[in-house]
């Protein structure tokens, strides 16, 4: 036996789940897969959204129909905070490997083939949490409401008079123009780490992710600024 | 010329290392970077002081023994080119080189430039290889092979195991070079009977070395001398995806990674120890 061959058996019998999810490359297969159940969320919800533009009664009936679908609403939820759950346990978790992978870092370090949006994945994804934090507490529990009341049921009132105040609006802004920067990276990223990629398809993907981005963050902030230019009143 | 070389000196693994400056005169600009290393070599020796230790073998490129960080590049600043083949004409007279080993806990410091890459080693030993029977060479055409698929097997089998994958990823993940490994078998027929096991195998004990994950942000294949492109590691997260739900064993050995440069004897050999 040579020096180099001892072997460390992982045990006989462990569970392939509890494998998968400990290897590193399993965890990013489930930040891809809750990445993209997220993804359909945020299209869903600016397709929800943009009814703002045809007027009170048409989004305030959507919101309604919304909640009158009870159960299946919170289905929906409950796959949404379970898949925020694993898309933040295995990104802190593989964040902390990545952090001990490297103890003595470069003293000067150039990046010459990465996207911005692919090294700032770190920053834009707690800022973007922390933007849904703050929008479900002011459009969904109605806690912070900042000069105005919220009424409860009247989705388009509280999305005029929320983003009527400049900062909620400036707030929004960024965090959606963040989450564009994520979405821009994490939408192609997440084939390859799912493993599929082609020499021919992959720039057309990643053409593909920055166009979708690029639609995303256009689609959502139309909405607080035709609110303050008046256009949605 | 003359170049200013900012270079990362430690004398031992565990020494703490400091860069030290030194101002080469005489730089051809024919000279290949190494060959700029043995002229301040041959002055340091003159002067009774300790050469500047570094890795090299081939000096053409194909070995990949040797190279560092210049200017926080890995392999400098050329594209697709080791630090052997990279030529002092791409710099200016006068230019301050900032050169300093791969830094990741998997390669960790042996002396000066040199890092130990046995880490890479344990990956191709888990599952880097093709079971054969021997005997009589086989025909030729025995097993048909198209052009493309031949083309693809060979790209991801241009990897050298430089390590300069790992010194640029900002997470020190080795996915480009496992996947490398995995990809120029697992795309030819005769990689095809080992495919699953592979994949599980080398994926443990990259895994099982302490190095990061990928991020698909792509500096590896950005500074790989080889060109080794991205894909290589969509085709080993496939294999692993695939071959983590089907396989009918569940056991995975892994070999234990080296945590400090020894001749051997200090290894630890405990396998309840891990963790």
């Amino acid at each position: 036996m040579s020096t180099t061959a001892s072997a460390a058996a992982l045990g006989p019998h462990r569970n392939r789940v509890v494998t998968f999810w400990q290897s590193t490359n399993g965890k990013k297969v489930v930040m891809a897969i809750t990445g993209a159940m997220m993804f359909l969320f945020v299209v869903g919800h600016l397709l929800g959204n943009l009814q703002v533009f045809e007027g009170p009664e048409k989004i305030n009936a959507y919101a309604h129909f919304l909640h009158s679908i009870g159960e299946l609403l919170w289905i929906v939820r409950l796959a949404l905070i379970l898949a925020i759950i694993l898309h933040i346990t295995a990104t802190v978790q593989l964040a902390l490997r990545n952090k001990r992978a490297r103890p003595i870092g470069y003293s000067r370090k150039e990046a010459i083939n990465s996207s911005y949006a692919s090294r700032t994945m770190y920053w834009s994804g707690p800022i973007v949490l922390a933007f849904i934090i703050f929008h479900l507490l002011q459009f969904t529990a109605g806690y912070i409401h900042p000069e105005s009341r919220f009424i409860e049921g009247d989705v388009y009132h509280n999305l005029v008079s929320g983003f009527q105040v400049w900062w909620v609006s400036a707030w929004y802004i960024f965090a959606i123009t963040l989450l564009g920067f994520h979405l821009r990276h994490g939408l192609w990223s997440m084939f390859q780490s799912v493993g599929i990629a082609h020499t021919r398809h992959t720039p057309m993907l990643k053409s593909a992710a920055l166009l979708i981005a690029v639609a995303i963050v256009l689609g959502y902030i139309s909405i607080p600024i035709s609110i303050l230019l008046g256009i949605v009143k | 010329m003359k170049l200013q070389l900012k270079i990362w000196r430690q004398r031992t693994s565990t020494d703490k290392g400091a860069f030290v400056s030194y101002t080469v005169n005489d730089v051809d600009p024919e000279m290949s970077m190494l060959e700029c290393l043995d002229v301040l070599n041959e002055t340091l020796i003159e002067r009774g002081e300790e050469p500047v230790a570094f890795e090299h073998d081939c000096r053409e490129g194909i070995c990949g023994s040797c190279g560092f960080m210049i200017n926080g590049v890995a392999h400098g600043p050329e594209r697709a080119t080791t630090v052997c083949q990279l030529t002092m004409r791409h710099f200016k007279d006068g230019q301050e080189l900032v050169i300093e080993p791969w830094r990741a806990r998997a390669f960790f410091p042996i002396k000066d430039l040199i890092v130990d890459r046995r880490a890479f080693d344990h990956i191709i030993e888990a599952g880097g290889y093709i079971s054969v029977s021997t005997g009589q060479a086989p025909d030729g055409n025995a097993i048909l092979v198209g052009k493309d698929i031949a083309d693809q097997a060979m790209d991801a089998a241009a990897c050298i195991g430089c390590g300069a994958c790992v010194a640029a990823c900002p997470n020190a993940s080795a996915a480009l070079f496992t996947g490398a490994k995995i990809a120029h078998l697992s795309v030819l027929p005769q990689g095809k009977p080992e495919r699953d096991r592979r994949a599980l195998a080398m994926v443990a004990q990259m895994n099982a070395e302490e190095f990061g994950n990928c991020t698909s942000i792509g500096e590896c294949t950005g500074v790989c001398p080889k060109e080794i492109p991205l894909e290589v590691i969509a085709t080993m997260n496939r294999d692993y995806l695939r071959a983590s739900w089907t396989r009918r064993e569940d056991q995975s050995e892994t070999i234990l990674p080296f945590t400090e440069w020894s001749t051997g004897s200090k290894l630890q050999s405990d396998p309840t120890s891990r963790d």
